[in-house]
């Protein structure tokens, strides 16, 4: 037997088995998506951008060299370099640590969050489900940048502070998923036998309920990374998310914009950064819900 | 519901949804109330000091204190804070010196203004693009709302504007720069409206009129740009539901034109979901002008807010959070009973 088809086995022996069988299916699918192996792609560069940026970037990310301010791309410098002489390429390398960085963060806040309380509220229902939803409504109907805005002008400005505020405004949707799709499997018949056995509403909840919603979760979650990732630019552009020296591609853009009529590149270059990352997360999004949630594919 | 049900039945039912939407309105409208206050009064460790800033003296912050009432219960707080705020009372702003809620309606106009313009860019464009992409599926217009659609939800609109200012303004010098008029301009015509292509307009001064439109236009057109993705995209999506249904096909095979089926037959439907849509992309219009505001310097509710974060003048952020938000909020409730009224089916 071949790992091929014991990976795809009709009755696999081991749960083991079974998800990486799943997974390997999953991966099938998703490799015969040309655009979302393009996403795939940028993503893995992102990655390794950040993992090997002090070998990647030619210069350093913070050193200044006044007497190279301001130069034009050039085969020394890709990118040019900035007002205090830095390379701005290797700002860009080291800026994919700080993406990398908010956006995992981001996700690990607030999809668990999100996901918990939509669990929560799907599965108690009545007034729990009110209560909860309620709150989630009114922050779902909030203009997302705005309440992060205002969130970080309370907590003060700070790449910290930033991810907290942007972790706030995201989990509501998430809420809201989760508790559609517990909604559609409360009442059916393995979670009754769970609860004959004895089982606690905190035991069912995760065990039982959380891993049955997370495939969803995790399409809405690589969507709305594009959006995440420009809020996170947007907090650094005004000055409230990542501080200086740090190269974070926002503040970078931020930095440049004195000079945009005449030095164009300082304020573009990272520019080109974040559409690229947005743009294979929408793709890699796409991919992935036409895999894992096909009734919605093929729609937009 | 049948067609010829009374007509006061069918009133009633209206008037029902539009109490229910008054009621949920109010309630949404009580909860941002709730999350403005959060973040005023319970996120910063010291209110008072967000407040009065860090260069008020020992007196102001003693007597800010006072007046912020935090001696007091945190739910009596809520509610004179609530009383304050539908009293149209948002404090005052420490870097304008003023009350929040005058300089709001100061500034509001320049939002609306842009806004405007914007959604009509995205709507005039938008929409007919979306149905010519749905009825030449694959064309060049096609792939290119395709790419639209893809670039409006990853490209930054603040770096998008400053790319626009470098491109048409220092480049080609095809429009006018940062600001809403030329300097030599600026107080010409009474500010009547807020809006200064209506006010030039009333007041019949046509180079005014024509300098501001060229001030307004590149912001505009980003900010069209954005709403024209969306809309483009769900226009195209709803009219390709549409043109794969029978009746379509019945009405082509009658010998209907072509340019009748797609207009007359199949884009009818599809009026009633587009405004949700539209109504939508207002609202984010009005989100998204506050980083087009911040980078053409445009003296709206955007750069009031941003200039607010950057002085830690907490009043002047909650008062302009509270403000969007409400816009917001009504926006896209006014847009769900005008689906229910309009849509016959989900009377």
């Amino acid at each position: 037997m071949t790992t091929r088809q014991w990976l795809l086995a009709d009755s696999p022996s081991s749960k083991l088995q079974a998800n990486l069988g799943r997974g390997y299916r999953m991966m099938h699918a998703l490799l015969r998506n040309p655009l979302a192996v393009v996403g795939m792609v940028i993503l893995l560069v992102l990655i390794f951008a950040a993992a090997f940026a002090p070998w990647i970037a030619p210069y350093s990310p913070i050193g200044q060299n006044l007497g190279e301010r301001l130069l034009p791309p050039s085969f020394e410098h890709w990118m040019g370099t900035d007002e205090l002489g830095r390379d701005i390429f290797s700002r860009v390398v080291y800026g994919a640590r700080i993406t990398l960085m908010i956006v995992a963060l981001v996700a690990v806040i607030s999809a668990p969050m999100g996901l918990l309380i939509g669990a929560i509220a799907g599965y108690f229902g009545g007034w729990t489900d009110r209560i909860l939803m309620g709150v989630t409504d009114v922050f779902l109907s909030m203009p997302k940048l705005i309440l992060a805005l205002a969130f970080v002008a309370a907590l003060g400005p700070g790449i910290e502070n930033a991810i907290i505020a942007i972790a706030i405004t995201a989990w509501p949707a998430y809420a809201r998923i989760a508790r559609a799709e517990t909604m559609t499997f409360r009442n059916s018949e393995f979670i009754s036998a769970m609860r004959l056995l004895g089982a606690s509403h905190a035991r069912i909840i995760t065990g039982h309920v959380l891993p049955l919603c997370t495939s969803s979760m995790i399409v809405r979650v690589t969507l709305d990374m594009a959006g995440i990732i420009l809020t996170a630019a947007g907090l650094g552009f005004l000055g409230l998310g990542a501080q200086p020296p740090l190269p974070e591609w926002g503040a970078m853009i931020s930095r440049g914009r004195t000079f945009i009529l005449d030095q164009w590149w300082v304020a573009t270059m990272p520019g080109f950064a974040i559409i690229l990352v947005s743009l294979g997360f929408c793709f890699l999004g796409d991919g992935l819900r036409d895999v894992l949630d096909p009734k919605q594919g093929g729609k937009s | 519901m049948p067609a010829d049900a009374p007509v006061s039945k069918r009133l009633q039912r209206s008037a029902g949804s539009i109490g229910g939407f008054v009621v949920v309105t109010l309630l949404t409208f009580i909860g941002l109330l709730a999350i403005t206050f959060f973040i005023g009064r319970v996120v910063p460790i010291d209110p008072v000091l967000s407040v009065v800033g860090d260069r008020a003296t020992q007196e102001q912050y003693d007597a800010a204190k006072i007046a912020l009432g935090l001696d007091r219960p945190l739910v009596m707080q809520f509610f004179s804070y609530v009383g304050d705020v539908f009293q149209g009372d948002l404090g005052r702003s420490i870097s304008t010196n003023r009350d929040v809620a005058a300089d709001l309606t100061r500034v509001f106009p320049a939002t609306l203004e842009m806004a405007t313009l914007g959604i009509i860019i995205g709507v005039g464009l938008g929409v007919p693009l979306g149905v010519y992409a749905a009825a030449r599926q694959g064309s060049w217009v096609d792939q290119i709302i395709r790419v639209f659609a893809l670039l409006g939800y990853s490209v930054p609109a603040f770096w998008l504007g400053l790319v626009g200012l470098a491109v048409f303004y220092a480049g080609l010098g095809w429009v006018s720069g940062p600001g809403r008029v030329d300097i030599f301009y600026e107080g010409l015509v009474p500010a009547r409206t807020g809006l200064m292509l209506v006010d030039a307009a009333l007041a019949g001064d046509w180079d005014v009129f024509w300098n501001a439109l060229d001030h307004l236009g590149l912001p505009a057109a980003i900010l069209g740009f954005f709403s024209l993705a969306y809309i483009a995209r769900m226009t195209r999506s709803f009219m390709l539901d549409q043109l794969g249904q029978e009746y379509v096909t019945t009405a082509r095979v009658k010998g209907v034109p072509e340019w009748r089926v797609i207009w007359g037959h199949a884009f009818r439907p599809i009026r009633v979901p587009l405004i949700t849509v539209i109504g939508l992309s207002y609202a984010a219009l009005l989100e998204g002008s506050v980083m087009i505001e911040t980078v053409f310097s445009w003296p709206g509710i955007g750069n009031y807010l941003t200039v607010a974060l950057l002085n830690a003048d907490m009043n002047a952020v909650l008062g302009a959070t509270l403000v969007i938000g409400a816009v917001f909020i009504l926006i896209n409730k006014l847009s769900d009973v005008l689906y229910r009224v309009l849509d016959p089916r989900s009377r």
